[in-house]
């Protein structure tokens, strides 16, 4: 059994999908996917305790040894993923029964749920998985689960938003087919660790430098790097809120995951950093998405929206950590991974919850919150100053390691542009914090969200200042990951 | 208990305060018994503390590891348990105020009040005790946040407005200017500990540590050095208790604090003197003393007026710490003690002039004196202080001062003082005496003095205002620990 | 590679700029999917032409055969193809939604509607 954990996180929700869909009513396809997520996690987390034990752990599929089988290669990296992706989901799937039961209405529930379970296995396979055409299945499965999630969603802005995210999302997954494809036509294998060993020899050759170029773009908009996030806004915006709290959480941070394995495993930093211009594309990207997507998320009048176009200058984070290129730039990248996983889960559940009781997400809907809905007020509260990077919360931690990071590297302007998107963050949290305390309740009648809705969220929100405080796990994980990472090739 | 212990429980004691008062808030005698019960026994635990501190007791707690290096701990100094015991101790004066305003006010939230003022003090222990930088920022931070409720008690479009200001300044300049100077003492010196004659010598590049000093200087938005002065005036659109404890104590000496820990346990006097330009910094505290009493001198409002009168007093000390003298040192620990005597009263009777007579503006004094005699004569002790009039504590820590200018022939330094007495005298003096010696022209309705628990609060500062004048023996020995025994 | 040269590569380069034009240029969403399908079926034709050893045979097990082609290639696109329906099957669900709440799958005459999209 513990053998075969690599393979159960992605094998139980994949065997328990098709189980869901068949069901009939809500309360079943719900309950079954909460054990399965909760399972899944359990797996996940041993999986991390064995990497820490014993170091990287491979797994050959039905026993076949790579290069002709695929394998699962689980390190420091994918394990914190790992956990990350099927912790969120186990908070989000209790937290799903109320909220879907009125966003989407029961007898689409079968569905939803099993749609639900399969973008988990999509995002933890492609995190598991150690063949780089293993993770364009899982993209698919992932992004395809995505659409129709999305088109749930009740405002029938929904259907278009899952329609151009279709479209981008597809062009984004065949850019990563065609890069892959001219690896494999250079070194005659699709197994990361191989890819890695053979890729030095050649190169230097034109075919290697278009196949990189070609899955930085694809993953670049998985990953809504500012300019290619048009697709996020609408999509975050308009799905159920359950789905907004994982794909706001994890969906982007798989991508990130992905990017962070081809520029330093497969590539190796020297390439990518080297013999490629890839700090020098990535750092104004991220530099322009951090300070506009931040800016433009001040105007939104959906509260909602306005996290969405937060997290496009997150991402502008993350990545400005992987451009640094160096160890403490890369363990800053990862913790914010998981750091904001976390915080945005927790805010757009939050949102869910005020979803639920006043039917919008509107900063009118907001006003007064702290005397209606006060859990749900201070849960927005605590989750927004994680966002700013408050200490003792998580986002303290991560936004120290980036600057810590810039300081090493001497790039001050670079410190002054993440301190420029703290500031930004202060408004736009600061704007809705004000509404909830000083505004006067719509309707002062309404009452808080129900518990089945606030145990999740607080969950998220105590860990969101346990992480912030006992910073042993997160950090040190991180600083072996990026260790591992930065030493290029995969560790046998 | 040994001193570990109470180091602990003063921390914990204002928290577990302010849940206790968040769940009696439908009982007010219940809550405010707590209130009274909790700054006594947290003034208790400070005294402790102090007491382990004289014993020579080690005194050190690390609760965990942050990053790594850097954990949350807590410890004792000097300079510290002065903040705290004034802190605390003047915690136990404002309660009692606070009970006679906010109902003699029938002010909304009270539950609220309290609570967020609990937390404060919370805040402000932790800034005290804090035994490196990243504690203090944590603590620092609390402290912001814990007042904006405060600020913004009345909940109006102008409180809004002031707690924007407010919250503004202090967060942005704590973020962008305070953060990454600690982050860079971090990285260049791999601790951030406060180590008696600092952390950065021989890590920084003479250039780069007069930017650090910068950064830490406008980093400490609560110091209130201009131009990051704004949020202080703009803070007192809260209730008088608010702008007594915190905005003339608890939250801008947290500021001076932390630039006097700057200064003495991350850069070390010595290394900091060798600093090119360091000077830079004295002379713009130089300019703020003078530039905040010539704006305090056109201000008609009267907690306007004393909240410029703040941000001169805090540059004072800021300029003294920043003169690097020994003296000097000594002279801005012991003005952090002598100006929260005399702005306390001062507030004091400025909301016990709001309680009995509704009236908030200088020019509306005339003749109040006889209505109010207890009030105005604390207020004329509290004014004297700000002056350095002896009998009162601000001649001593100005006799220090101007000893510290001396010792390094600072005329600088000499003349800022000279002019900001004057400028001092120019705007209290007046006001002191219209109240005494005018009839009484406005009449907003008939008073007499406030409820006898403000009197009372204020009568206890101003006589501790006089009495720091007479027995500053204990302080001055604890303070000159800081520079290493008597120059 | 003698026997197509590089003609199969223009070819694959057309047909690929040929879908991504449709994508952006058209504004009706069908059009739009035809055009996505025609940019990933390039992309197949691609991996196809990268299996193919000249003067190899189909990979066939024979034995008299020596230099088989590449399987792997063929497999993988299958795959690829697999999810190239699937993306295509949900498009077009999506379209008749639209059509359904919308009254239209024009993009331009969504945008008005909805000043999404």
């Amino acid at each position: 059994m513990l053998m075969h954990l690599p393979v159960l996180v992605v094998l139980a929700p994949l065997l328990a999908a098709p189980i869901v869909a068949l069901m009939r009513g809500a309360t079943w396809p719900w309950l079954l996917s909460t054990l399965v997520s909760w399972f899944a996690l359990l797996c996940a987390v041993l999986l991390l305790i064995q990497v820490q034990a014993e170091g990287v752990i491979i797994y050959t599929m039905g026993g076949w040894e790579a290069p002709w089988g695929i394998e699962y290669r689980i390190d420091f990296a994918n394990a914190l993923l790992l956990v990350l992706i099927t912790g969120l989901a186990s908070v989000v799937m209790p937290y799903a029964r109320l909220s879907v039961e009125q966003e989407v209405g029961a007898e689409r529930s079968p569905m939803f749920y099993a749609a639900l379970l399969l973008l988990s296995l999509g995002l933890c396979g492609m995190t598991a998985t150690g063949d780089a055409f293993n993770v364009f299945v899982f993209l698919e499965i992932s992004s395809l689960a995505t659409y129709t999630l999305i088109a749930m969603g009740r405002d029938r802005r929904a259907l278009t938003a899952s329609f151009s995210y279709l479209v981008m999302g597809t062009i984004g997954g065949t850019f990563y087919l065609i890069g892959i494809g001219l690896l494999y036509v250079m070194t005659g294998t699709l197994n990361m660790a191989d890819l890695a060993e053979r890729l030095p020899a050649i190169s230097d050759s034109s075919t290697v430098r278009t196949g990189f170029a070609f899955i930085v773009t694809g993953i670049c908009l998985k990953l809504a790097l500012f300019p290619l996030h048009l697709w996020l806004p609408n999509a975050y915006t308009y799905s159920p809120s359950a789905v907004t709290a994982l794909l706001g959480a994890t969906a982007t941070k798989v991508a990130v995951y992905i990017l962070i394995r081809f520029v330093f495993t497969i590539f190796g930093p020297e390439y990518s950093f080297g013999a490629e211009p890839l700090a020098e594309v990535l750092i104004p990207l991220a530099v322009i998405g951090l300070l506009s997507a931040s800016t433009v998320s001040i105007g939104q009048p959906n509260i909602k929206r306005m996290l969405a176009y937060s997290s496009v200058a997150q991402i502008g984070y993350i990545v400005l950590g992987i451009a640094m290129g160096t160890a403490m730039g890369l363990t800053a990248a990862l913790l914010h991974v998981f750091n904001h996983g976390l915080m945005k889960g927790a805010l757009f559940m939050t949102l869910g919850a005020v979803m639920y009781r006043m039917g919008g997400t509107n900063l009118s809907d907001m006003q007064g919150l702290a005397k209606t809905m006060p859990l749900t007020f201070w849960a927005f509260v605590i989750g927004g100053l994680s966002l700013i990077g408050v200490p003792l919360t998580v986002g303290f931690v991560s936004k120290w390691h980036l600057i810590l990071a810039a300081i090493e590297l001497g790039w001050w302007p670079v410190v002054i542009v993440i301190l420029a998107g703290s500031m930004l963050a202060v408004v736009y949290v600061g704007r809705v914090v004000e509404a909830g305390f000083f505004g006067e309740a719509r309707d002062p009648t309404r009452r808080e969200a129900p518990a089945s809705l606030l145990i999740p969220v607080w969950i998220l929100i105590f860990a969101n200042i346990y992480f912030g405080i006992d910073t042993r796990l997160t950090v040190d994980i991180a600083e072996a990951a990026a260790a591992q990472l930065m030493a290029g090739g995969v560790v046998r | 208990m040994t001193a570990n212990t109470a180091l602990i429980l003063t921390l914990l004691t204002p928290l577990l305060g302010a849940v206790l008062i968040g769940l009696t808030g439908r009982w007010p005698n219940l809550r405010e018994t707590i209130t009274m019960v909790t700054a006594l026994s947290l003034f208790a635990l400070v005294i402790r503390v102090l007491i382990g501190l004289n014993a020579g007791e080690d005194i050190g707690v690390e609760l965990f590891e942050v990053m790594s290096g850097v954990g949350i701990a807590f410890n004792t100094e000097p300079l510290s348990i002065l903040f705290a015991m004034i802190a605390s101790g003047l915690w136990v004066v404002t309660s009692v105020y606070a009970f006679g305003y906010m109902r003699g006010t029938n002010e909304i939230n009270q539950t609220r009040f309290y609570v967020c003022f609990a937390l404060a003090l919370f805040g402000a222990m932790g800034v005290a005790f804090s035994a490196n930088l990243l504690t203090l920022f944590i603590f620092y931070e609390v402290l912001t946040i814990s007042t904006y409720p405060l600020v913004t008690h009345k909940g109006d479009a102008k409180a809004k407005a002031g707690g924007r200001t407010y919250l503004g300044i202090l967060m942005t300049t704590s973020i962008v200017f305070l953060l990454p100077a600690i982050i860079w003492v971090y990285a260049v010196a791999g601790t951030l500990d406060f180590v008696p004659g600092g952390i950065l010598e021989g890590n920084l590049a003479a250039g780069s540590a007069t930017i650090l000093l910068l950064l830490f200087l406008f980093g400490v938005a609560k110091a209130a050095v201009m131009p990051v002065h704004k949020w202080l005036p703009a803070a007192m659109v809260a209730p008088t208790p608010v702008s007594a404890l915190l905005h003339a104590v608890a939250v801008v000496k947290a500021g001076v604090f932390t630039l006097t820990k700057v200064v003495i346990y991350i850069f070390g006097t010595d290394y900091l003197a060798s600093v090119p330009y360091e000077s830079i910094a004295v002379y713009m505290a130089g300019f703020t003393v003078i530039a905040a009493s010539c704006i305090a001198l056109r201000q008609t409002n009267i907690k306007r007026l004393l909240a410029y009168s703040t941000i001169g007093q805090l540059s004072y000390i800021v300029m003294a710490t920043m003169a690097l003298a020994p003296f000097s040192e000594i002279g801005a620990a012991i003005h952090i003690a002598a100006h929260a005597f005399g702005k306390i009263t001062l507030f004091f009777t400025a909301g016990a002039i709001y309680v009995a007579s509704k009236k908030t503006e200088v020019t509306q004094l005339n003749g109040i004196g006889w209505r109010m005699p207890y009030t105005m004569a604390a207020f004329a002790i509290g004014a004297l202080s700000m002056i350095g009039v002896p009998p009162t504590a601000g001649f001593v820590s100005k006799w220090f001062i101007i000893a510290g200018a001396f010792q390094l022939d600072n005329y600088f330094v000499l003349v800022v003082l000279i002019l900001s007495t004057a400028l001092n005298a120019a705007y209290f003096l007046p006001i002191i005496f219209n109240a005494f010696f005018k009839p009484e022209d406005v009449k907003l309705k008939d008073h007499g003095e406030a409820p006898p628990s403000m009197v009372i609060a204020l009568c206890v500062t101003a006589s501790l205002t006089l009495l720091f004048f007479f027995f500053n023996g204990p302080v001055l020995d604890l303070e000159t620990q800081l520079v290493g025994g008597m120059p | 590679m003698s026997g197509l040269g590089i003609w199969n590569y223009l070819i694959i380069i057309f047909l690929m700029m040929t879908g991504l034009y449709m994508v952006i240029s058209s504004s009706n969403l069908v059009k739009k999917l035809i055009g996505l399908n025609v940019f990933q079926t390039s992309v197949f034709f691609m991996y196809i032409s990268f299996g193919y050893i000249s003067g190899g045979a189909g990979p066939v097990f024979n034995e008299n055969v020596e230099l088989y082609s590449n399987p792997l290639t063929h497999v993988l696109i299958l795959t690829a193809i697999v999810v190239g329906v699937a993306t295509t099957a949900v498009g077009l669900a999506l379209s008749i939604r639209i059509k359904e709440s919308f009254g239209t799958i024009e993009e331009d005459d969504l945008h008005k509607m909805d000043s999404s999209l």
